[in-house]
This record gives C-alpha cells, structure tokens and sequence, in this order.
C-alpha cells in the first residue's frame, strides 16, 4: 500500500511490519479527512505522544574507564550500544488507525506520525474521529501538545491547576511540592 | 455471514447521536435551561457503582439525563512516567497494575511489543500457555463484571455466585504463578517457569464445570423480569456510532460489528484453535451482556482446546542475553553467574524502534505503543485504554435516559478505572 498521495506526505517508512507515515503537521487534518474517506481508515485505535528531548545525546556504552575514571553519578551514564537517529523535532504525535470493517478476517493499519516542537500547534482531529477528543486532552494534558480547534482543550488525568506536564523528559522525577501537607 | 446477518437487523437508531461539538459531554439543552427545572448532580467520585473513582457531572430534569460530563484522573498513578525509569522487565510489572481486572492481558502486550523490539519468537509451549492464561483472564474479567453489574441492578445472589467461580480461576492462577493477581508470569521470550504438574487436571475441572455454571447464571437473568425491563433497550449506540467513538471488544460487538483482534489479526495461538466470535446487533445494555456470556463460554472452549493441545518443551528461549540463565548453572558456570549479574544489575537492551502492539483485552482493543532508544529502559510506554475510551460513549449513550438507567449503562461499558486513568 503506498501513502505518496496523502496530502501533506513527508515520508514513510515500513519497519517491523508496521508502516508510519509522516506528514506535515499543517495539513494534518487534511491528511486525517483522506484517510478516512478514501482509505477507509475509519478508526482511530490511539493517539500517543512522545518527548525525544535528550534522545541521542548518552555517549556511547563502554566497560573500560578512560584517564579521569568512570563518571558513575552522571544519569545516563550506562550509555547506549549504538546512538539512535536524531530527530527532527522535540515532540511526535502518532495516530494509530485501522480499517475496521464487520466480519472482515483482516485488517490494514497504519501509524499517522506528525512532528513538533514546544508551544507549536497541532491540528485536531475532532471533527474526523470523534473518539479523539480525550486523547488529545490526554496529550495536552501529560505532554504539553496544543491541539489546534479541539473543542474544550484542557486538562484530563491531572488536577486543573497542575503545573506542567508530567509525561516530558525535564519533568522533575522527585522532589515535587508536595500539595497538602499539615504545615498549611 | 455476518455482513448478511447485519443487513437483516434494523439499524439501532438512524443518524448519529454523539453530542456536537464536544463528543463526550453531553449539553443541556438551553430551552429546557430557562424553565429552572434541571439539577445538576455529582455522582461519585466515591459512588458504589461507579467501579472505581468516576465522576459523573449530571444534569438532570426530573429523572431524565438531559446533560452528563465524565470527570476522570482520580486513579491516575503515573504508570507511564514510572516504566521510563525502570529496566525493561522490571516495568512488566507496571501494565497488570493498570486493569487490574484481566491483568494477565494487560502483561501480555507489554512482553509481545517488547519481543517485537527484540525479534524473538517464544517457544509452543509458552505461546499456548499464555493464550490459555489470558482466557481465564478474560473469564475472570467477565465474571467480575458480570456480579458487580448484576449486584447495581437488584440482582444480589448472583455476585456470589461469579465471585466463587472467580475464585476457582485466582487458584488456578495461584498454582501456576504462586501468586492470585499481578502474576507477572510472561517473560520477553516465553514464561517464567514451568508449568507446575497438577495444573492441566485442575484446569480441566475448571473448565468442565465453567459451562453449566455460565447457563445457571444466565436462567437467573434471563427469566428474570426485572433485568429484561432494566436492561433491554437501554444506553443505545449504533454500530456507525460506535466505529466513530473508538469503541471496541463488546461493546462494539453487541452494536452488530463483527470484529474481534484476535480473528482479525491473530496473534499468539488464536489461529490455531476453534472459536465463534458473539455478535449481538440491538445495541442495548442486554446485547452487551449476552456478548459477554457467549464469551466466557467461548473462552473455556479456547481454555479446552489449548489443554488439548499443550505442546511440550521449553517454556522460554534459550538466550542468555534476555533470559536469566537456570538456577543451577550459577554454582557452576561463572558465564551463567555474568549473564545473571548483567541482567538483574543493568537488564538488556532493546534495539532502536517503536512499535504498537494491538491485542483483545476483555475491554476491546488493548494497545501497547512502545518506544526504545537502543538502551535498557524503555523511552516511552503508552497504554490504549479500552476503559478509556469506553467512557468517551458516556454521553452518547446515555442521552435522555432515566438516572437510574446511567448505572446500568456505564456498568454495561465494562470500564476498570484503573485501566481509564493509569
């Protein structure tokens, strides 16, 4: 199956049998609408974001300690066998689809894969898929993505008043404020 | 054969019914506003049949549901953040947790994305076993499900009933894993022990007897008046809808869809054994439960014919770069007491990629999107809740039903908040 003629194609690639397609964030809905309408990728299974700040930048795994010693305090520093691929922006967004059809013994599924960076908006997909309306809060809510047009984007899993969002890499993993301690 | 059945069956209603322009919250009309009759009430977060903490924000005017708005997060425990931060199998733990409810489900998808990752084929034995494991999960989901939803509608007995045979399926567990729930049994490449003997002659007792017991609960329901009144024709979603809303397992099968992941794309050995997929096409809080009583008994079925056809071997790959090498070699072998040190100390790595795994959860579509930076823990674990996108039909189904019916229409969604807010 080829994905050159979705609006906004950047790329795709097939990889363990799963194929992603990405496509320009801009015309995301665009892209969303085509494949809905004319692929028949009429379900949309999971919207799942991912923060790739600090990706690639662990050196390389080594046993052996050089001249100044092994650095064992510093995060990370069980390194990487092999440095991953950078990446081109911060955040992704992929939308999994598939082709639910009744009675059907086979299925095509496809990852719609958009890229972006901190503050930069995202197309919903509300109006195509209905379903996406709590996954998008949920992504806005734990990742910090603004969905552009989603109807009522505000917070989900988190309290209203959350600061931040807790699924990012710099997001603090101790040492939080803690909310109702007795000294208030 | 299905497509025809489905054309036979009036659709459940024509048109769509999600609320515009937000398709999970259900607005009062303005009209009705002006006459000061609505009253808006909180059920939950701490309500009996609310199966964990939801809130329900209702509008009501008189007994009439005439607004709703799902308030969800009070479970939310940060599943996702905690696995980034641990070794790839020390994080199996975490997806049990999540549906605490077919737990060996949830465990199941984590492990197969990961041997996705790490291209590694699990030996018969373990790909048999863990589909006859996560039958019983499903049994054990299903009667949970069953007694809770049957309790909210009056019907109290049967709860004791479901929860003695859940019981029989916690001692199975038990035998095989030494533990009831959050068995932590699958491993990346197969199991983490062999089958203990006594198991397959306990497991058959179980599923000889499971059968006649489904029928026995369902003569207590079905001839009993007050379920059929309180459950037919009730929390409508049509098929058309329910594509839309994401919904899936049985709630999407009792809208008349056929359409089962482990029929469409078969994963461990569902390929290989015999089963019906229930399809129901009325859409209502019965069609659900009747999908869910034909599953329980097509779940034995599978639990038979995985018995039947247990092969025997190994119980997982003989690769030390994954698995812990045997108990004895540690005395002996100085390489098996490295890989031992290696594994527990810093685990192993899983190549660069990402993949989504999809399987059949007891709750419809369970997906698993992974993401590994070639290191030893994952960089991003994401959950697709089946519970929470069931509670995304809230509004849609219970449009302009009695308060009373919104306990039985949110039961028949089968949702485990663990599982909506992880």
């Amino acid at each position: 199956m080829t994905f050159a003629d979705v609006p906004g194609f950047a790329s795709a690639s097939e990889e363990r049998g799963e194929t992603t397609v990405v496509v320009e964030t801009a015309r995301l809905r665009e892209a969303a609408e085509y494949l809905r309408d004319e692929r028949g990728f009429n379900f949309l299974a999971d919207i799942a974001a991912a923060d790739y700040l600090g990706w690639n930048e662990r050196t390389v795994a080594g046993y052996w300690g050089h001249r100044e010693g092994r650095d064992i305090n510093r995060p990370g520093s069980w390194g990487l066998a092999k440095k991953p691929e950078p990446k081109a922006k911060r955040f992704s967004v992929s939308y999994h689809l598939v082709t639910v059809v009744s009675g059907a013994r086979a299925a095509a599924r496809v990852r719609l894969q958009v890229w972006c960076d901190d503050g930069e908006p995202v197309p919903s997909v509300v109006s195509v898929w209905p379903t996406a309306d709590w996954h998008e809060r949920e992504a806005y809510d734990l990742m910090g993505i603004e969905f552009e047009g989603h109807p009522s984007l505000k917070r989900i899993l988190m309290d209203d008043d959350w600061e931040g969002h807790p699924l990012r890499k710099d997001y603090p993993i101790g040492g939080e404020p803690v909310r109702f301690s007795g000294a208030e | 054969m299905a497509s025809t059945a489905a054309r036979r069956h009036a659709p459940i209603y024509t048109g769509t019914r999600i609320p515009s322009p937000i398709p999970s919250v259900l607005k009062v009309d303005p009209a009705l506003r002006e006459d000061d009759d609505i009253l808006e009430v909180n059920f939950g977060p701490n309500h009996p049949s609310t199966h964990g903490v939801l809130r329900l924000i209702v509008e009501l005017n008189g007994e009439r549901v005439e607004g709703v708005e799902a308030v969800i997060g009070y479970l939310h425990t940060g599943f996702e953040k905690n696995m980034e931060q641990k070794t790839w199998w020390k994080a199996i733990t975490y997806p049990e947790r999540i549906d605490y409810l077919s737990f060996q489900i949830n465990e199941l998808a984590f492990v197969l994305a990961i041997e996705k990752l790490l291209e590694v084929e699990p030996p018969a034995k373990a790909t048999w076993m863990r589909t006859l494991l996560c039958e019983l999960s499903r049994i054990h989901s299903h009667l949970i499900w069953l007694g809770t939803g049957a309790l909210e509608l009056g019907a109290i007995s049967l709860l004791w009933y479901c929860f003695r045979e859940r019981d029989a399926v916690l001692d199975l567990f038990e035998l095989v894993t030494g533990v009831r729930m959050h068995t932590r049994y699958f491993q990346a490449g197969g199991l983490a022990e062999d089958i203990p003997p006594g198991f397959f002659t306990e497991c058959r007792k179980f599923a000889d007897m499971f059968p006649g017991r489904v029928d026995e609960y369902e003569a207590l329901l079905d001839r009993q008046a007050i379920w059929l009144e309180r459950t037919k024709g009730i929390g409508l979603l049509s098929a058309e809808d329910a594509i839309a809303l994401g919904q899936s397992g049985p709630v999407l099968r009792a809208s008349g869809v056929d359409w089962d992941l482990r029929k469409v794309e078969p994963y461990l050995a569902y390929d290989q054994v015999d089963f019906d997929v229930p399809v129901y096409f009325n859409g209502d809080v019965y069609d659900r439960y009747k999908v869910r009583m034909d599953e329980m008994r097509e779940s034995t079925r599978i639990v038979q014919q995985c018995l039947d056809g247990m092969p025997e071997g190994p119980w997982i790959v003989d690769d030390r770069k994954i698995v812990l090498p045997p108990r004895h070699e540690l005395h002996t072998s100085m390489e098996s007491l490295i890989h031992h040190f290696k594994l527990v100390t810093e685990g192993y790595r899983v190549p660069v990629g990402e993949v989504y795994v999809a399987i059949e959860s007891a709750r419809g579509e369970l997906g698993c999107y992974v993401v590994s930076d070639g290191g030893p823990k994952p960089w991003r674990v994401k959950f697709r809740a089946p519970s929470f996108v069931a509670l995304e039909a809230t509004a849609t189904t219970v449009a302009g039903s009695l308060v009373a019916d919104l306990i039985a229409i949110l039961g028949s969604l089968d949702t485990v908040m663990g599982d909506c807010d992880r």
